[in-house]
């Protein structure tokens, strides 16, 4: 029996020991809020050009990878970050997480997509633009006009009809009420929430949920991403990607290499990679901007206002401001059920 | 150890009496020993460092800096200040402003009123400390060196906060309604979830036991199923039947099925195979010989079922009311699909830590949701003491006579409560089957190309299965002779009582606290045992963990069934403990260990609460996946993974089944004599 009690420890000990061997040569632990349906297809690019080196994806919403980002500060088991947003990077930028690594080609991006500093910290891969997702068939059953603006999504018509993401969790929320804030200002901005939130019928966790709600018809109208919608549209949903005329907001999907890997070589071919031509082309099938001018073509179902109405985003105040306008958010918002049976 | 020594000075004295049982002495405290550091290490200190983080909190020290302001022509006349004194000049910050998280940043501008960035004012700034952090935008600089901004650089300069320990958090937490309006919603939506599941269960149990209707044993296999799926099924199954796109949406009158209604509706289909269990063994036990006095005493039925029946199953009553309590407020899955706005302790947890990187308000908030679960589980520990008492070795087993008007209503009942159970799974069976809902109602298996949606496809199935069969190996083993240690070893009592203290402290622990506490423990660079984190042995030592208590209490049942002449006899033959272990006690407990190993993959295969915060790239869990293509809107794929597991534990099950029939053909015969 001792043997058998030997075998059982053994085996515990065998677990803990056959999976501490994360991190080895030819293999980079990346994090990243990419769809994740596109995950497989990212990977497949690059090792066609980058055969010995494989991926393991960490996949998450943008609020969740940071949270984990955040929490192994100290301990970092991410090599890479691929596809997050670059308010997140920011945040992790100013507490020293970022390896500085200026990308060989670097220079060919728009310089509005690299991070300031020198070296860079970060490059953009694409830019990622709020849009409204409006089901017309649920719409008209229940006599919905489609929403124009922002300010329209307050009529009393649609309540209970709207649903969004929660900035504390959702990149998508935040960038939303960023960009509201900015666009609309401070006191207008939260007034204009406030009236948003009468109609509002749930706060979700991730972003593209909204619209994939939209899609489904269970909610008529989804502030979510216009990505997403175009996405859902091809796969036969009823629904409209509405820009709303305010002006949108967004936010780009950047990389980085994080400080104190230990395949730091590894890291930097992947991230060279990140930044050419072929990786442009492929981040466009998504997105109608991409950081590597002159490579963009039109997306099928993407609206085609939508360019113009990207608000001239100030990546900084969505940084610094995060903490404090999320606390205000949560204050103003996320009790909006009182117990009753 | 010195105590184990005293108790066995034979060992040394050259065996004047039996050697033989010294030196097994020994290894059983030992191994005890060994056993007692797993569960403090498993559990004790991951609780101590997630309750140390409950009470670190951060705050701007604003005597940390120091700043010099220029006149307009750019000369500092002006002495530096440090922003201490600034701010108790000008009190631009209230002191109880300047308690935040740990990702705070504070503006410098909001101390000069009068700034202007198109002022020619210059700015010098300085630390006073090494810890003195400031951000020039998302630049980071750090320690004493001084620097010098003009007014449009300065406008960007904010300052982090350091660290202390205090109760600011609890503060915060009870200062901010949307937080603590959870307590109340927890509560109210626990008691509710009871008193309902409790009703249900004790019908149900009653017709099982008291009625002569038919199916008995198809309606027991029914009420058991959910326990084989995640907690979060019953959510997405409520969203198909009565969501806005559901087809009983009318049923419904207009209320939204997300929130209390949703939850409480959930919670009542997840609790009720365990109030069902327990309700129907109280119901088992009470004694016939007090129907035959009531009987004789002439006593109406609805007299003797309110001073026989009820009396004699008061224990079972509140015992399954406390569990059911527990498992509803301490539960994150369902609230977290159905709940809507509504907030839940357990999800508010999810929601700081994930949601908002608040690890140390989410600490506050297990504290808090650590109360009432201790509560309901000291009382339910209190009564279940009481209960054992109430068998007598001269009880009668009370027969039902069958009534035929009694038994049909029964059989009706029981069908009602199969037909819920049975068509929230089937709605989620269907769903997962449903190409695009409601626009495409024709059948495919699209909805199982998991690899193509979040939560980790295929990949997390199969790492489910692999870490509930570890979890259901190695748990077994440690479970089973940890409980063996306890019950057998001679003496040593203190030693005995501490193991079972904390053998039972786990049931006490909800699974988001212990899920957080890991993190706090285990992502700590400075514990040797740090690499286990992110690997499946942690998710295995903590699933383990997480169900230890009642694993534990059956092996202690089923070893108190045991004479304890055996241990004498093999004593005085000279056998060593591990050869009456192996030949004995194993086998005659092999029911009790078997139950145990399909407890514990079970759960390990629905589990959500604990693993949600320990899962990496490279063991994404089912469970997990389930959650996680809810949360991104993929409902259809979440349904499709969840009615796998609940296939694969339906599989396991009917293996525990034939495996139980083979072992007690071997091993039980000697019951039958």
């Amino acid at each position: 029996m001792l043997k058998k009690l030997a075998g059982g420890l053994l085996a515990g000990v065998a677990v803990g020991v056959m999976s501490m061997s994360a991190a080895m040569a030819g293999e980079l632990t990346v994090y990243t809020a990419v769809e994740a349906e596109d995950l497989k297809k990212y990977a497949d690019a690059f090792n066609a050009d980058h055969p010995d080196i494989k991926i393991n994806w960490v996949r998450d919403s943008t609020g969740v990878v940071t949270a984990k980002l955040l929490a192994e500060k100290n301990n970092p088991q991410a090599d890479v970050i691929w596809g997050l947003a670059a308010t997140s990077l920011l945040l992790l930028k100013s507490e020293g997480m970022l390896e500085a690594y200026a990308p060989k080609g670097v220079e060919n991006l728009d310089p509005k997509f690299v991070d300031k500093s020198t070296p860079p910290t970060w490059t953009g891969m694409d830019a990622w633009v709020a849009s409204v997702c409006f089901n017309t068939v649920e719409g008209e059953k229940l006599g919905l006009t489609a929403p124009k603006s922002w300010k329209d999504l307050t009529k009393a018509e649609y309540k209970g009809h709207v649903i969004m993401p929660n900035p504390n969790s959702s990149g998508t929320g935040f960038l939303d009420v960023s960009s509201w804030l900015q666009m609309f200002g401070e006191k207008d901005g939260w007034a204009f929430m406030d009236d948003l939130h009468k109609n509002i019928a749930a706060y979700t966790h991730s972003g593209s949920k909204p619209c994939k709600m939209a899609a489904a018809g269970e909610i008529p109208i989804g502030v979510s991403f216009a990505f997403r919608g175009a996405k859902s549209k091809a796969a036969g949903a009823p629904i409209d990607i509405i820009v709303p005329e305010e002006g949108v907001g967004w936010d780009m999907e950047a990389t980085a290499i994080v400080a104190g890997t230990d395949n730091i070589d590894d890291a930097k071919t992947l991230v060279d990679w990140t930044v050419t031509k072929k990786a442009n082309e492929m981040y466009n099938s998504g997105y109608a901007v991409v950081a590597y001018p002159g490579v963009a073509k039109p997306v099928e179902h993407f609206p085609e206002n939508l360019l113009e109405k990207m608000i001239d985003n100030d990546f900084e105040f969505a940084a610094n401001n995060r903490k404090a306008i999320l606390d205000e958010w949560q204050k103003r918002y996320d009790s909006k059920s009182e117990p009753k049976g | 150890m010195s105590s184990a020594d005293a108790m066995t000075p034979d060992a040394s004295a050259g065996g004047r009496i039996k050697p033989k049982l010294g030196s097994d002495d020994w290894i059983m405290r030992g191994y005890m020993i060994v056993l007692a550091v797993y569960l403090i290490v498993a559990l004790a200190l991951p609780l101590y460092a997630m309750l140390s983080k409950a009470f670190e909190t951060s705050r701007f020290d604003l005597a940390q800096f120091e700043v010099q302001v220029s006149d307009e022509s750019g000369a500092f006349k002006q002495p530096a200040e440090t922003l201490k004194q600034i701010n108790d000049r000008g009190s631009f910050i209230p002191e109880g402003d300047l308690a935040t998280s740990s990702d705070g940043r504070l503006a410098l501008t909001k101390f000069f009123p009068d700034f202007s960035f198109r002022s020619p004012v210059k700015y010098r700034l300085r630390g006073l400390d090494e810890n003195a952090v400031y951000l020039v935008g998302s630049e980071r600089f750090e320690g004493t060196a001084p620097a010098e901004f003009d007014s449009n650089t300065f406008r960007r300069v904010v300052i982090r906060p350091v660290q202390d320990y205090g109760l600011a958090n609890f503060a915060t937490y009870f200062s901010t309604p949307a937080l603590f309006q959870s307590i109340q919603n927890s509560v109210f939506i626990a008691i509710v979830s009871t008193l309902i599941t409790v009703s249900l269960a004790f019908g149900f149990a009653y017709a099982l036991c008291r009625s002569c209707m038919p199916f008995k044993g198809v309606f027991r296999l029914i009420a058991m199923a959910p326990i084989l799926v995640p907690s979060l099924l019953p959510g997405i199954a409520l969203v198909y039947l009565f969501g806005n796109q559901g087809f009983l949406k009318q049923f419904l009158m207009g209320e939204s099925i997300y929130g209390p209604i949703g939850i409480v509706v959930g919670s009542v289909f997840f609790t009720f195979p365990h109030a069902m269990i327990i309700i129907l063994i109280a119901l088992s036990i009470s004694d016939a010989r007090l129907y035959e006095a009531a009987v004789s005493l002439r006593a109406s039925k609805w007299r003797t079922f309110w001073t026989v029946t009820i009396p004699g199953a008061r224990y079972g009553l509140i015992s399954a009311a406390f569990v059911v309590f527990n498992l509803v407020i301490t539960d994150f899955g369902l609230p977290k699909v159905i709940g809507g706005q509504y907030n839940m302790l357990a999800v508010d947890i999810y929601k700081q830590v994930i949601g908002q990187q608040n690890f140390q308000m989410g600490a506050v908030v297990s504290v808090v949701l650590l109360i009432p679960a201790l509560l309901a589980y000291v009382v339910d520990r209190l009564v279940q003491r009481k209960q054992v008492a109430l068998l007598s070795a001269r009880s009668v087993v009370y027969q039902p006579k069958p009534s035929k008007r009694f038994d049909l209503s029964c059989l009706a009942y029981c069908a009602l409560v199969a037909l819920f159970i049975i068509s929230i799974l089937g709605i989620c069976q269907y769903a997962a089957l449903v190409k695009f809902w409601p626009y495409d109602l024709t059948l495919g298996l699209t909805n199982y190309d998991f690899d193509r949606m979040d939560g980790g496809g295929w990949a997390a199935y199969r790492n489910s299965i692999y870490m509930a069969l570890m979890t259901a190996l190695i748990g077994t083993v440690i479970i089973f002779t940890g409980a063996y240690m306890v019950e057998k070893t001679k003496g040593f009592a203190k030693g005995r009582a501490g193991f079972q203290f904390l053998a039972m402290l786990p049931m006490a622990i909800p699974g988001m606290v212990l899920g957080l506490a890991y993190i706090f423990f285990f992502n700590n660079p400075a514990n040797p045992l740090n690499f286990i984190y992110g690997t499946m042995a942690i998710l295995v030592i903590c699933t383990v963990t997480h169900f230890y208590t009642v694993s534990h209490l059956t092996a202690v049942t089923a070893l108190k069934q045991i004479d304890s002449e055996f241990e004498p006899v093999a004593a005085s033959l000279k056998q060593p403990f591990y050869r009456l272990f192996s030949r004995v006690t194993v086998p005659v407990c092999m029911p009790a260990i078997l139950d145990i190993m399909i407890y514990l993959f079970v759960n390990a295969m629905t589990t959500v609460s604990a693993v949600v915060f320990l899962y990496s790239s490279k063991t994404t869990l089912a469970s997990v996946a389930v959650l996680n293509m809810d949360d991104a809107g993929d409902i259809a794929p979440a349904a499709a993974m969840g009615m796998m597991i609940f296939y694969t534990n339906v599989a396991a099950r009917l293996v525990h089944a034939v495996v139980s029939r083979y072992v007690l053909g071997r091993t039980q015969g000697w019951r039958q004599r």
